[in-house]
């Protein structure tokens, strides 16, 4: 870009469209922009296709000799599979309306990030092969080849889609570039064109039951660790139970909560909580992963990597399942779950032990979202809440992509907000709630060599909360998704510096006052709370 | 239209909107063409952030330039804008770049004025106050980049958070 | 290219119409066996295809949702936007048919918060234009039924009298004919001149559009100054209507222009991107209620997979859980 921009800017300005078609400009990868393949080890332990030792930026990617069949066959077998991709293939019309949507297009530029044009990248390849129009009139009927070039610029721009449909919500056939892009890179994956970030986590979930690989004795360690520090915080010691046969609720939550600062904030929110309301639960160790990176390689992959869900309910033989904070987690256990690995009829349907509310929008796949069990618990006044202990921060709420656009949890976060602190300010309406823009880094792409990538496409996002803070001064960004609290914060502390990123269950631990708790001078980080020192902040409460 | 007694100020107090169109037309250029006419649309900051942030910046700046402002107040509109050049897969010099578009369009616009020697003199005055600004834009996207490898290392030491929170405190036992 | 293609496509229909009957005198190819062809293959097209997308699995519920869920009876919940049955389904579907909810959507994002002033017009253009375009392309059609039957339903002479509201002298102005005319010449144009429009479109984007212009515009000729004359019309229409066509001299050129162009339109139909008209309907994005955690959705061709079971993993770490007082299955 650098040489040529000169030049170009040295003669007069020209506002003239590129003389080439879409099609006809090759790929360029550039750096920042994409990551590392997967490794041999990482495939091979799932079975993937095609394990070998590649580099993304080399150009020999040591494809299989007959690649070409296998992606076209794969194609077809899709095509019969998921009425979705044959109809997203055939009726787009390319009204443009989804152009300006995609927060990579808002944050790049590049016309190859407009939804409309990412899809093309496999239309004009469905044309070619499977219609009578592109076989008989090629480039005319927005046909063309499939060769090594179209298959990098898959990979390119396949794994620049996080996934987040925000698209979708403003086509007008609800054509959805989250499931092209699903299908792409299982087309990808038949090749062994995977990305590291997202394999290696695959392959440690399905040994380890989580995509950390943390192993059951690191789980209980670091989850006695939080112990020790909410001891020292509060004076109560929590002794959660892993494995436990006969408890009535199993929990599940990404085990970046478990690991991952700010997530291991959120993480004593849940045990704090649990606690205080005496709930007969435990965490497992096999089952030790709500989030899904399975299912950003493959269909099948991702019902693999869930299946340990219900295997594990069934054998400690809970009533019900309660699933933690995180955005992709939800899309699969709202969309996926029971379909994969269903029916769940050895468990009932969840009943709330405090208030003895039935959950009836999950009698079926009896998964609970903790904001609908807090949110409901808060609605019953089931806790004692300070929300001046929340007072020395101004917060605003992210919408995560997929609790928005794939289950439209909307209000139930927002209720526990409002419940837990006093200084809450919305984004501009056109950046939340199903319009919510993507933090950028979702879908698997959170890895660090594309961080220019990440940074683009959270610029969006990070330009509405730079409007709130400059408005009114907010300074953390509240949300309920394991990849936000890690991925947001990098964002922020590039575009936003000044605004952190926080759990919404550790905004309801904060406010919350436990049975028998010290005074408390500082908030689960070891901020100092407002009027800490004289106990203002504990007296003022009293009223609210 | 060249009046007789207006400063270099007055003029480009007139011709603000000429130049701030003609710089942020210069700086669209450099994006690819397709991409242009929506970065054009200014009008909304949500859809279209890049598009609002380059006219919102250059707009500062400029006034900034004007009425003498601080280094540090100009620092901060440059940077707005140099912190999406630095992702952008731009080089330190599309950044230098940036700034002596402005110097560009500052000559096409007063070229009908410059006339007599004091106007002259005072342009040049103004353009030593832009050099200053390229200078200043190339320690902003310096600065940028090294935050974009800071990140990378902080991200590193969040993810391996409770490693060292545990070495730190098993530590401390120990000891 | 892009657009000089299907341009030279259209202007290459209508010489094909003018030498047919102009020159060769194939009157009866052009006004009835074609007609006929095209009409057949636009109704087994349109089928086969809406059954080729029937036999594609629906594999998940994946409804894209734009609203509040349904939790709890006090959580206010969007019934259009995130529906929950399939009555709901239904309203979500009809809003978006007809009045192309989505879309429109466009247009309440670019209320700017501190101005309050709209902006982003040309979303809301789209929306309008498309709105104008498929009502009058469907009133249109359903005005020329009278064209068809004899006597002429009652509800067609409604249909007529509002349209020609704007009584302008003999005969009588439609204002749908100049509204589709005018808002198919928008939605060309637009897909010309917006630099970001017409980066995507391609040559059958243009040929459609072009294609119904030149229908229009035939059609308009055709009753408001090269007037042709309409018993003569009805004769054919009504033949080809009852399966008993007869070929009638007296027409001129401009109806067999515009019947062929009908005809390609027809034909074209079924291979084309117009199929998005029946491809809407099956979308499941929009198709789909969003109570799968209330309802099971199957999987028709959900298959057992590999899992790492539980037993594998005890086995591998059972030391380790053994050490950290973690349960386990066997000791």
């Amino acid at each position: 870009m650098s040489n040529s921009k000169s030049e170009e800017l040295s003669s007069d300005i020209k506002y003239t469209l590129p003389e080439e078609d879409w099609m006809d400009v090759p790929v360029r990868m550039k750096k920042g922009m994409y990551c590392h393949g997967a490794n041999e080890n990482s495939l091979i332990t799932v079975g993937f296709p095609n394990p070998r030792q590649w580099s993304s930026s080399e150009t020999n990617w040591k494809l299989p000799e007959n690649w070409q069949d296998i992606v076209l066959t794969g194609m077809a077998e899709r095509l019969e599979k998921y009425r979705s991709f044959h109809i997203f293939m055939d009726i787009c019309v390319r009204c443009g309306a989804c152009a300006d949507k995609c927060h990579f297009f808002l944050g790049t530029g590049d016309p190859k990030n407009m939804p409309v044009l990412r899809a093309e990248l496999l239309r004009s390849i469905y044309r070619r092969e499977f219609t009578t129009a592109g076989k008989l009139f090629g480039k005319f009927a927005g046909a063309r080849e499939l060769n090594e070039e179209v298959l990098r610029e898959w990979w390119y721009y396949f794994f620049q889609c996080t996934e987040c449909r925000r698209c979708s919500v403003f086509c007008p056939y609800g054509i959805d570039t989250a499931e092209i892009t699903m299908i792409a890179r299982e087309l990808l994956n038949l090749l062994g064109l995977n990305i590291e970030w997202i394999a290696g986590p695959v392959a440690n979930c399905y040994m380890k039951g989580n995509h950390l690989g943390l192993e059951p004795h690191t789980i209980t360690s670091s989850v006695e660790f939080l112990t020790d520090e909410i001891e020292e915080l509060t004076g109560i010691k929590i002794e959660p139970t892993f494995n436990r046969k006969g408890a009535e609720i199993l929990f599940v939550t990404p085990s970046g909560d478990l690991f991952a600062d700010p997530g291991t904030y959120t993480c004593m929110g849940y045990l704090m909580l649990f606690h205080e309301l005496g709930l007969d639960y435990t965490w497992s160790t096999y089952a030790s992963e709500g989030g899904n990176f399975g299912s950003f390689t493959s269909n099948e992959m991702g019902k693999r990597l869930n299946s340990k869900i219900y295997a594990e309910a069934k054998r400690l033989g809970v009533k019900w399942i309660l699933g933690g904070e995180c955005g992709h987690m939800w899309r699969v256990l709202n969309q996926y779950m029971d379909t994969w690995n269903g029916p769940a009829d050895f468990l009932e349907v969840p009943v709330s032990p405090i208030t003895g509310t039935v959950f009836e929008n999950a009698s079926s796949t009896k998964m609970v979202h903790i904001s609908e069990f807090t949110a409901d618990l808060l609605k019953h006044d089931r806790l004692e809440i300070a929300p001046s202990r929340n007072d020395h921060y101004k917060v605003t709420y992210h919408d995560s992509c997929n609790t928005s656009r794939g289950m439209g949890l909307l209000e139930e976060p927002r209720y526990i907000i409002k419940k837990v602190c006093n200084n809450f300010f919305e984004m501009p309406e056109h950046t939340i709630r199903e319009k919510t823009f993507c933090c950028g880094s979702g879908s698997g792409l959170n890895a660090s060599e594309n961080m220019e990538m990440r940074l683009r496409g959270g610029f969006p996002r990070a330009n509405a909360v730079k409007y709130v803070k400059n408005k009114y001064d907010v300074d953390m960004l509240a949300c309920i998704c394991a990849i936000d609290r890690a991925a947001l914060t990098t964002i922020m502390d590039y575009w936003v510096p000044g605004v952190r990123v926080i759990g919404v269950t550790e905004l309801l631990a904060n406010a919350m006052k436990m049975k028998g708790e010290n005074n408390r001078q500082t908030d689960l980080r070891g901020d100092p709370l407002l009027g800490a020192e004289g106990g203002d902040a504990e007296e003022e409460s009293e009223d609210v | 239209m060249p009046v007789k007694g207006m400063g270099l100020r007055d003029i480009m107090a007139k011709e603000k909107g000429n130049i701030l169109d003609g710089w942020y037309n210069l700086i669209l250029e450099t994006y690819p063409p397709e991409s242009r006419v929506f970065l054009k649309k200014k009008s909304d900051q949500f859809a279209n952030p890049i598009g609002h942030t380059i006219s919102a910046s250059i707009e500062g700046i400029l006034e900034g330039l004007l009425c003498n402002g601080a280094q540090e107040q100009m620092a901060v509109m440059l940077s707005d804008i140099i912190r999406i050049m630095a992702i952008q897969d731009c080089s330190p010099s599309d950044t230098i770049l940036l700034i002596l578009l402005l110097k560009r369009t500052l000559r096409d616009t007063t070229r009908g004025y410059v006339k007599g020697d004091q106007l002259f003199s005072e342009l040049l005055a103004f353009e030593d106050k832009i050099d200053r600004l390229t200078l200043l834009s190339f320690d902003i996207f310096m600065k940028c980049r090294e935050d974009v490898f800071n990140l990378k290392v902080n991200e590193l030491k969040r993810s391996t958070f409770m490693i060292a929170k545990r070495l730190k405190s098993e530590g401390a036992e120990t000891l | 290219m892009k657009i000089l293609l299907p341009f030279l496509g259209v202007i290459g229909v209508v010489m094909v119409a003018f030498v047919g009957v102009e020159l060769l005198n194939l009157r009866y190819l052009f006004g009835i066996i074609i007609p006929y062809a095209a009409f057949i293959t636009f109704m087994a097209g349109v089928i086969l295809h809406v059954l080729k997308w029937g036999r594609s699995a629906v594999p998940f519920c994946i409804p894209t949702t734009s609203g509040q869920q349904k939790s709890f009876p006090w959580v206010k919940r969007d019934r259009l936007d995130n529906p929950s049955d399939n009555l709901e389904v239904i309203g979500r579907m009809a809003l978006e048919v007809f009045l192309f909810r989505s879309l429109f959507s466009n247009t309440s994002s670019s209320l700017k918060e501190d101005e309050g002033r709209l902006i982003h017009g040309s979303s809301k253009w789209l929306w309008g234009a498309g709105l104008a375009f498929h009502w009058t392309f469907f009133i249109v059609v359903f005005r020329h039924l009278r064209l068809f039957v004899d006597p002429i339903p009652s509800v067609l002479y409604l249909v007529d009298s509002l349209d020609g509201l704007m009584q302008l002298g003999v005969p009588v102005l439609y204002w749908t004919g100049l509204i589709l005319l005018g808002s198919a010449t928008y939605l060309f144009i637009r897909r010309v001149f917006i630099p970001q429009v017409r980066y995507i479109s391609l040559p059958n984007d243009h040929f459609p559009l072009l294609l119904i212009i030149a229908i229009v515009l035939s059609g308009l000729l055709m009753r408001y100054f090269l007037k042709v004359d309409i018993i003569y019309v009805k004769d054919l229409t009504v033949g080809l209507f009852s399966l008993k066509p007869v070929i009638t001299h007296n027409l001129g050129l401009i109806f067999y222009i515009h019947l062929f162009l009908v005809s390609v339109l027809l034909a074209y139909f079924p291979f084309s991107k117009l199929m998005h008209a029946a491809g809407v309907l099956l979308s499941p994005t929009r198709n789909m209620p969003n109570n799968s955690r209330r309802v099971r959705h199957i999987n028709p061709w959900n298959y057992p997979v590999k899992v790492h079971t539980y037993e594998e993993y005890e086995d591998d770490f059972r030391d380790k859980m053994k050490k950290a007082g973690i349960p386990v299955e066997k000791e």
